[in-house]
C-alpha cells in the first residue's frame, strides 16, 4: 500500500485546486468563501435547509459527468476530494453567454431579492444536467431544497421548465462543452489513494478500501466518521463541537455498493439516499414517495442510509420503513462482522447497539412475499424537506382476507424508532374489509406509545395521527383507492389489489 | 409610454443568476476587517442580571475586543420610537435571545466560539411568554386604543342574530433568505460608514449616531440591496449595524456582523400573533348589524414599532366590508419575548383575517354560501364610511369580486366541491373566495415624504438615487423607468444606484408599501426640472417656445430638428446650465388626528381578490392548495411583471403564515422553532400547479399617484386569507351549521383539532 496523499485535490473550472493545509472541520462553503474568495454561493442558514449555498458536485460515472447538488455550509471541504466542483460563478461562458437555466431565470423574473438564486441556478443546473424527463413534479422536486421567500416560486418552475424543454444540441451550454476535458482531468487526479491530511492529533482521512478504513477506525477509535455529513456538518456549524479527528467515508471503495437480490437488497453503509432511490423505489410505491420526501434532493445526494441509522435519530425516516420490512443491520470491527435485526440496534435516545472500533458495513432489506401489504406514511407540517412529526410504517401479510402477521414501526413516537408490539398482536385475524375487527388493534396503539410534545407536534397529535395512520393502512389494505384516503403520495389502483 | 409600464426585468436579474450581486458579506472587506458575533445569556428568558464573566472570551484565540453596555460612548438604545430597546442588556434580561456583548475576533469562527464562553448569572423570574400570560399579569407596551363608529352595544341588542368567540392569530418569522447584516469601516475625525443591509438607512445613520455620541452629519448609511427584507429590516436591522460601529469605533478596525440564522431567529422581531375577542350581530340575510371586537396584540417586551402595526390592524378589521356600528379596540401587550414589529402589511392582515372570519362563521350559521355573505357586506361603491371615519370613495371591489367569480368559475366550482365532500369520508374540499381593501400611506403621518437626487452628465448619462432601498421588489428599476420615461430615453441610460444617506437624507422606511408612490414621484419631480432647464436650451437651439420642446427615443425634439439627449447635455452644460436636481414630494390629502380617530390616514385604497379550493385530510390534518386564482388592483401597473412578482411573491408568503408557518415558544420564553429545520415556509411544491394571477383593469388610480399606478407590496399578502377561509370551509362540511374551531396557522394539527371537534357530540 502506497504512502497516503496529503493534500485534497479537485477540479475547478478546467482547473485543479490542490488544498494541503486546513482544518479537518472547513466547510466547502467557508473554503469557497474565504479562501477562494468567491462570493456568488451564499449562507442562509447554515443547516442544509434553505439552499442558498447549493453547489454542484461532478463525477464520471459511464464516460458521462453526473452531477448532485449539495449544501455546501454543511459540506467538508474534504468530502469533494476527486471531484469537479461547479459554483456559480462557473456557469456562464467566457464569453459571457448565460447558462440556459440562467437565461430561463431572467427571461422568466425568476429572481427578487435574488439571495437563493445562486443556489436555485445550481439546483436546476444539475436537473438540466441529468437525463430523466422534467416535468412540474420534477421541478419541484428538485427545488425542495431551495427556500425562496420572495417569488412564490411559480417563475422559477416556469423558467426550468422552458430551459429544460431545451436541451439538447444547439444550447449554449459550457459546462456541456467542456465534458471531455474534465473527465480526463478528474482521471488524472484519481489516484486511489487513501487520503490523510494533518497530523495524528487531527485530521482529515478519507480511506480509500475498507481495509484502510477499519485499520484507521481502530486506531482512532475516538475520530469522527462522517458518511454525508447532512448531520455531523451541524455538529460543526451550529453546535461549533470540536472534531479534531474526521474519517469520511466516502471514498471507501466498495463500502456504497448495493445489491439487489430476488428477495432482497443490500444496501452498503456509504449509498446515499440517491443512489438507493431507484431499489428502495422498486419494492413498493410507498417506499418511493417516503423516499422522496426525505430531506432535499442536497441531503439525498449526500445523506446515506447508513448515516440515517448509524447517528440513531428517532425521527429519521428510513429506519421505521425499514424495520417493518424486517430489515437486518451489520456491522463491521476490524475484520470480524455482525448482523442484528435492526430495531434491536437503537438501545434508547441517544444509544445504539455500535460498540468501540465498529462501523456500519449494510443494511439488508427483505423485499414484499407473496400476500404482504406495505404502507407507510410520513406526516409533517410541511410536506417537502421536514422533518416527520410522525411517521408510520407496516407490513401486513394476509392470508385468506384476514391478517396473518403484522410489523408495525414509528419514528416521532418515542426516543428511539420502535415497533408497535402490542398492535401487532392485535392485528393478527383482523379483517382490513371489516372496521368491526379493528378495535383492539386501534387500542393497543394508544398503549404501545406514549409520544412526547415539541415544536412539530403535541403528544395528543401524535397519538391521534398514530392511530389514524393505523386505520388508513387497514382502509387501504382492503383495497381502497388512494386518491380517497390522502391527498399527496398516491398509489397507482392496480397496485392496491395485493389483497 | 416609452419604459413605464413594460415588463422589464429586475436591473440585478443577470447579477443575481451569475451570483455577482454583492451583499452585504460579498463586499470585499478592507484590511483587519474584524468579525462580531452577539452573545446573550442562553438560559434566562427574564430576570435581573447577577454578572457577567467575559474573562474566559477575552481569552480565547483570535479576540480582540469585547463589548458591554459598558461600552458604549453615547446612549445605550437602538429603538425606532419610544425607546426602551438597548443594544446591550443592561442591568436586566427582558426576553431570552437579548444581546448582552459582542465579540469582535479574526475570523467569524473564532468570535462564534468564543461568544460561547460567557458566564452571565441572572436572578430567573417567569417569563410572561403569551398574550394571555400578559393579560394575566395586565402588563402593556403602549395605553390601549380604540375606534368607535356608532353606538355599537344597541345595535348588537337590537340584532336579530348575534354570534362571537375567541380564536388566535400566530406570528410569522420574516425568513429574509439574507440575515442581518451589516459591514462598518472607521474613518476620519470618528466618522463612520455603516454598509448595512436594511429598510431605513436614515434611522441606522441617526441610531449609529446617537449610540456613539456623534452628531448625524459624521455617519453614512448605505444599502445597495437587501437579500429580502419584508419589514424585518425596518427598525431590526439597526442594532447590528450599530454593533459593528461600536467595534469599529473601539477598535480603529473595519468590523462586520453577519448573523448566525439562529442568532438572527431568537434576537429579531416577528410579525404579532393576536388573540381576537368578538361577537358580531347579522340580520337574516347575513347584513351585519354591528361588530365588537378586541385585539389582544403579542408585542414583546418594548414598543419598537407597535403602535403603528396595532393601529393598522385596527384600521383593517373591517377589510373590504361595511360595519353600521363598530367598537374596534386594541390592547398591546408586553410579554418577556423578543419584540415583534414590522411585518408585510404592518398588523393590517391580522385584521383581516378577523373581517373574513366574522363572514365565514355567519355563512355557516346562517347555511348561505360565504361569497354570498361577503358581497352583501361589500362597501357601498360610494357613501360608506370606515369604523375611523374616513369615507371609501374609490371601492372597486364589487366589479373586482365579479371579475374574479367569472373567471374562477367559482359556482360551478362549489357545487363540485359539494359533490365531493358528499361521497367522501376522510379528505374534504374547501372553496373559497376572499377580497382585500388595503389602505395606502403611512398612518405616522410625517413618513410620507421622499427625496430622490438626479444627475444628468455632460454626456447625456443619468444617475439617479433616491431614499428607497432595494429588497428584490424592483424599485429600483421603477424609479429608473420613471426616471427614463420624463427624459424619452431608454433604460440603460439610468444608472441606478446605492441608497445613501449623504445623498438624500432624512429620508422614510421603504414599507407600508410607499416605495414606488413617495421616491417615484421625487424622482420625476427632480427629472423633470432639469428637463425644463434642457427643453429651454433646445427651445433657444431650434427656435421653438420650450412647452413644444419633445424628449423621445433618446432625442429632442422642435420644429423641424432634433437632437440627441447626449449632444443637448452637453450643450446645456456648456451653457452653464445646472444639470442635477433634488427632488421632494409629500404625499397630500391625507391627515390623521389620532386622539379623536378621525381623519383620513389612506391617500386611497389598493383592492384585490383571490379564489382557493383545498382539500383536507381529516384524518391527519394535513392540506394540500389545489387552486388559486389572483386578481388584484395595481391601478396603472408601472412594470406588470415586477407588481405580478410581489402579487404572487406576497401571496406564498401569506399562504406559508397561515398554515405551514408555527412559532412555537416554550414555557421558559425559548423559541423553539429557530432554523428552517423546524420553521418551515412554504417550498415550490407547496404552491399549487394550477395558480392563475391576473391583475386587475381599474383604469388607474383615482387618486394623481405616479402615473396612476397603486402601490403592490403588502396588499397582495392578504389574498392567502382565502387559503385559511378554504380550510374553514372544507372542515365546516363535517358538520352543516357548526363553526370550525380553526385558529391560524391551518398546521396539521390545528386542523385535525377543528376536526375532532365538529365530529364531537
Amino acid at each position: 500500500m502506497s504512502a497516503p496523499r496529503t493534500a485534497v485535490r479537485y477540479l475547478s473550472a478546467g482547473r485543479v485546486i490542490e488544498v494541503a493545509d486546513f482544518p479537518p472541520m472547513t466547510t466547502l462553503l467557508d473554503h469557497i468563501r474565504l479562501e477562494r474568495r468567491r462570493t456568488g454561493t451564499k449562507e442562509g442558514c447554515g443547516e442544509g435547509d434553505c439552499g442558498a449555498c447549493t453547489v454542484a458536485v461532478g463525477r464520471p460515472v459511464d464516460g458521462r459527468m453526473v452531477y448532485q447538488p449539495v449544501n455546501a455550509c454543511i459540506a467538508l471541504l474534504g468530502q469533494i476530494d476527486g471531484c469537479e466542483l461547479v459554483t456559480v460563478e462557473d456557469l456562464a461562458a467566457r464569453e459571457g453567454r448565460l447558462h440556459p437555466i440562467q437565461a430561463a431565470m431572467v427571461e422568466k423574473h425568476g429572481s427578487q431579492c435574488g439571495f437563493c438564486t445562486p443556489g436555485i441556478v445550481m439546483s436546476l443546473f444539475v436537473l438540466y444536467h441529468g437525463d430523466g424527463p422534467v416535468d412540474r413534479k420534477a421541478v419541484t422536486d428538485q427545488l425542495a431544497g431551495n427556500l425562496c421567500r420572495c417569488t412564490g416560486y411559480r417563475p422559477i418552475v416556469d423558467a426550468a421548465l422552458e430551459a429544460c424543454a431545451g436541451r439538447g444540441p444547439g444550447s449554449v451550454d459550457a459546462i456541456a462543452a467542456a465534458e471531455a476535458e474534465t473527465i480526463a482531468g478528474l482521471a488524472a487526479i484519481d489516484d486511489g489513494r487513501d487520503l490523510m491530511v494533518g497530523t495524528a492529533e487531527s485530521f482529515f482521512a478519507a480511506p480509500a478500501s475498507i481495509a484502510s478504513l477499519a485499520a484507521l477506525v481502530a486506531a482512532h477509535p475516538d475520530a469522527t466518521l462522517v458518511a454525508g455529513a447532512t448531520d455531523v456538518g451541524l455538529w460543526i456549524t451550529k453546535q461549533l463541537r470540536h472534531l479534531p479527528k474526521i474519517i469520511a467515508l466516502g471514498r471507501v471503495a466498495g463500502l456504497d455498493a448495493i445489491a439487489d437480490h430476488p428477495d432482497r437488497l443490500e444496501i452498503g453503509a456509504t449509498a446515499t439516499f440517491a443512489a438507493a432511490e431507484a431499489a428502495i423505489g422498486a419494492i413498493d410505491p410507498d417506499l418511493a414517495e417516503l423516499w422522496r420526501r426525505i430531506g432535499s434532493k442536497q441531503v439525498r445526494a449526500s445523506g446515506t442510509v447508513g448515516g440515517n441509522i448509524a447517528n440513531g435519530s428517532p425521527i429519521g425516516d428510513s429506519p421505521p420503513a425499514l424495520i417493518a420490512l424486517g430489515a437486518e443491520l451489520e456491522l463491521q470491527c476490524g475484520p470480524d462482522l455482525r448482523r442484528l435485526p435492526l430495531e434491536d440496534y437503537f438501545l434508547a435516545y441517544g444509544r445504539q447497539d455500535r460498540r468501540p472500533g465498529e462501523f456500519v458495513r449494510r443494511v439488508i432489506v427483505p423485499k414484499l412475499g407473496p400476500g404482504q401489504v406495505f404502507r407507510a406514511y410520513k406526516i409533517s407540517k410541511r410536506f417537502d424537506q421536514d422533518i416527520s412529526a410522525v411517521m408510520g410504517a407496516f407490513r401486513l401479510t394476509l392470508d385468506g382476507g384476514r391478517i396473518a402477521a403484522a410489523r408495525i414501526a414509528f419514528g416521532g413516537m418515542a426516543g428511539t424508532p420502535k415497533r408497535a408490539a402490542a398492535t401487532e398482536a392485535a392485528l393478527v385475524g383482523a379483517d382490513p374489509a371489516d372496521p368491526a375487527t379493528w378495535a383492539p388493534a386501534l387500542a393497543a396503539i394508544r398503549t404501545d406509545y406514549v409520544p412526547l410534545s415539541d415544536m412539530r407536534a403535541s403528544a395528543a397529535y401524535r397519538s391521534e395521527v398514530a392511530a389514524a395512520l393505523l386505520e388508513k393502512a387497514l382502509i387501504e389494505s382492503a383495497g381502497a383507492a388512494t386518491d380517497l384516503t390522502r391527498i399527496t403520495g398516491q398509489r397507482e389502483a392496480r397496485l392496491d389489489r395485493v389483497a | 409610454m416609452a419604459v413605464v409600464g413594460r415588463p422589464l426585468v429586475h436591473d440585478s436579474a443577470v447579477k443575481h443568476v451569475q451570483g455577482a450581486a454583492a451583499y452585504i458579506d460579498d463586499i470585499a472587506e478592507p484590511a483587519r476587517t474584524l468579525q462580531v458575533v452577539p452573545g446573550h445569556a442562553p438560559s434566562a428568558a427574564r430576570g435581573r442580571i447577577l454578572s457577567i464573566d467575559l474573562d474566559r472570551v477575552r481569552a480565547a484565540p483570535g479576540v480582540v475586543a469585547v463589548l458591554t453596555a459598558a461600552d458604549v460612548p453615547g446612549i445605550n438604545d437602538c429603538s425606532p420610537s419610544v425607546g426602551g430597546d438597548p443594544v446591550f442588556a443592561e442591568g436586566r434580561i427582558l426576553f431570552h435571545g437579548q444581546v448582552v456583548f459582542a465579540v469582535a475576533a479574526e475570523t467569524r469562527d473564532q468570535a462564534r466560539r468564543a461568544a460561547r464562553l460567557a458566564a452571565i448569572e441572572v436572578e430567573a423570574e417567569t417569563p410572561a411568554v403569551t398574550v394571555d400570560d400578559a393579560l394575566d399579569r395586565n402588563t402593556e407596551v403602549l395605553p390601549p386604543y380604540e375606534f368607535r363608529k356608532g353606538e355599537v352595544v344597541a345595535a348588537l341588542d337590537a340584532s336579530p342574530a348575534r354570534i362571537g368567540g375567541t380564536f388566535r392569530i400566530g406570528g410569522q418569522e420574516h425568513f429574509y433568505l439574507e440575515g442581518q447584516a451589516a459591514l462598518a469601516v472607521p474613518g476620519e475625525d470618528g466618522d463612520m460608514l455603516v454598509h448595512t443591509s436594511t429598510q431605513h438607512p436614515t434611522e441606522v445613520q441617526h441610531i449609529t449616531a446617537k449610540v456613539l455620541g456623534l452628531p448625524d452629519a459624521a455617519v453614512v448609511a448605505e444599502c445597495r440591496r437587501m437579500g429580502g427584507g419584508f419589514g424585518g429590516k425596518e427598525s431590526q436591522a439597526t442594532q447590528w449595524a450599530v454593533i459593528a460601529a461600536l467595534v469599529a469605533r473601539a477598535t480603529g478596525r473595519p468590523a462586520k456582523i453577519r448573523l448566525d440564522r439562529d442568532d438572527d431567529m431568537i434576537m429579531t422581531g416577528k410579525r404579532h400573533d393576536f388573540r381576537v375577542d368578538w361577537e358580531a350581530g347579522h340580520d337574516a340575510d347575513g347584513r351585519l348589524t354591528g361588530v365588537d371586537v378586541a385585539f389582544y396584540g403579542r408585542c414583546g417586551y418594548s414598543a419598537d414599532l407597535s403602535l403603528g402595526v396595532n393601529d393598522r390592524t385596527m384600521f383593517h378589521a373591517d377589510n373590504a366590508y361595511n360595519y353600521p356600528a363598530a367598537r374596534i379596540h386594541s390592547r398591546r401587550l408586553l410579554t418577556d419575548t423578543v419584540s415583534n414589529t414590522a411585518f408585510r402589511g404592518f398588523g393590517g392582515p391580522q385584521g383581516t383575517v378577523f373581517a373574513e372570519r366574522v363572514m365565514d362563521e355567519i355563512a355557516v350559521r346562517l347555511g348561505l354560501d360565504p361569497l354570498t355573505v361577503r358581497k352583501r357586506n361589500f362597501y357601498a361603491p360610494a357613501g360608506d364610511t370606515t369604523p375611523y371615519g374616513m369615507p371609501v370613495e374609490d371601492n372597486i371591489i364589487h366589479d373586482l369580486v365579479a371579475e374574479l367569480e367569472r373567471t374562477s368559475d367559482y359556482w360551478v366550482r362549489r357545487e363540485a366541491v359539494k359533490a365531493f365532500n358528499a361521497s367522501n369520508r376522510i379528505l374534504k374540499k374547501g372553496l373559497a373566495l376572499t377580497p382585500v381593501k388595503f389602505g395606502i400611506s403611512f398612518t405616522l403621518i410625517h413618513l410620507n415624504q421622499a427625496g430622490a437626487l438626479v444627475h444628468v452628465y455632460s454626456d447625456g448619462s443619468i444617475m439617479v438615487n433616491h431614499g428607497g432601498t432595494e429588497m428584490g421588489q424592483g424599485l429600483y428599476l421603477k424609479v429608473a423607468q420613471v426616471v427614463a420615461e420624463e427624459f424619452g430615453v431608454g433604460i440603460e441610460r439610468v444608472k441606478i444606484t446605492a441608497t445613501t444617506t449623504a445623498k438624500v437624507p432624512n429620508t422614510s422606511p421603504t414599507a407600508a408599501s410607499s416605495g414606488s408612490d413617495l421616491n417615484g414621484m421625487a424622482a420625476r419631480i427632480a427629472a423633470g426640472a432639469i428637463r425644463a432647464r434642457m427643453a429651454a436650451v433646445a427651445a433657444a437651439e431650434f427656435g421653438v417656445p420650450a412647452e413644444e420642446v419633445r424628449f423621445r427615443d433618446g432625442r429632442v425634439f422642435g420644429g423641424n430638428a432634433s437632437i440627441g439627449f447626449g449632444d443637448l447635455a452637453k450643450k446645456a452644460y456648456l451653457a452653464r446650465v445646472q444639470l442635477s436636481e433634488a427632488g421632494f414630494y409629500k404625499t397630500p390629502e391625507i391627515h390623521w388626528d389620532r386622539p379623536s380617530a378621525t381623519g383620513r390616514p389612506f391617500f386611497y385604497f389598493a383592492y384585490g381578490a383571490s379564489c382557493t379550493e383545498v382539500t383536507v385530510d381529516t384524518l391527519t390534518g394535513e392540506m394540500r392548495v389545489d387552486r388559486v386564482d389572483l386578481l388584484h388592483d395595481v391601478g396603472r401597473s408601472l412594470n406588470p411583471a415586477l407588481d405580478i412578482g410581489q402579487i404572487e411573491g406576497a401571496f406564498v408568503q401569506g399562504m406559508g403564515w397561515l398554515t405551514t408557518e408555527e412559532l412555537v415558544f416554550d414555557r421558559a420564553g425559548r423559541l423553539r422553532t429557530h432554523a428552517p429545520s423546524t420553521y418551515k415556509i412554504p417550498t415550490a411544491s407547496d404552491v399549487p400547479a394550477d395558480f392563475r394571477t391576473a391583475l386587475f383593469e381599474s383604469g388607474g388610480c383615482r387618486a394623481d399617484t405616479i402615473y396612476r399606478s397603486k402601490a403592490v407590496g403588502e396588499p397582495p399578502l392578504m389574498l392567502a386569507n382565502s387559503v385559511l377561509s378554504a380550510v374553514f370551509d372544507a372542515l365546516a362540511a363535517l358538520r352543516p351549521g357548526r363553526v370550525p374551531p380553526l385558529n391560524a396557522p391551518a398546521t396539521p394539527e390545528a386542523i385535525l383539532t377543528a376536526a375532532k371537534a365538529m365530529r364531537s357530540d
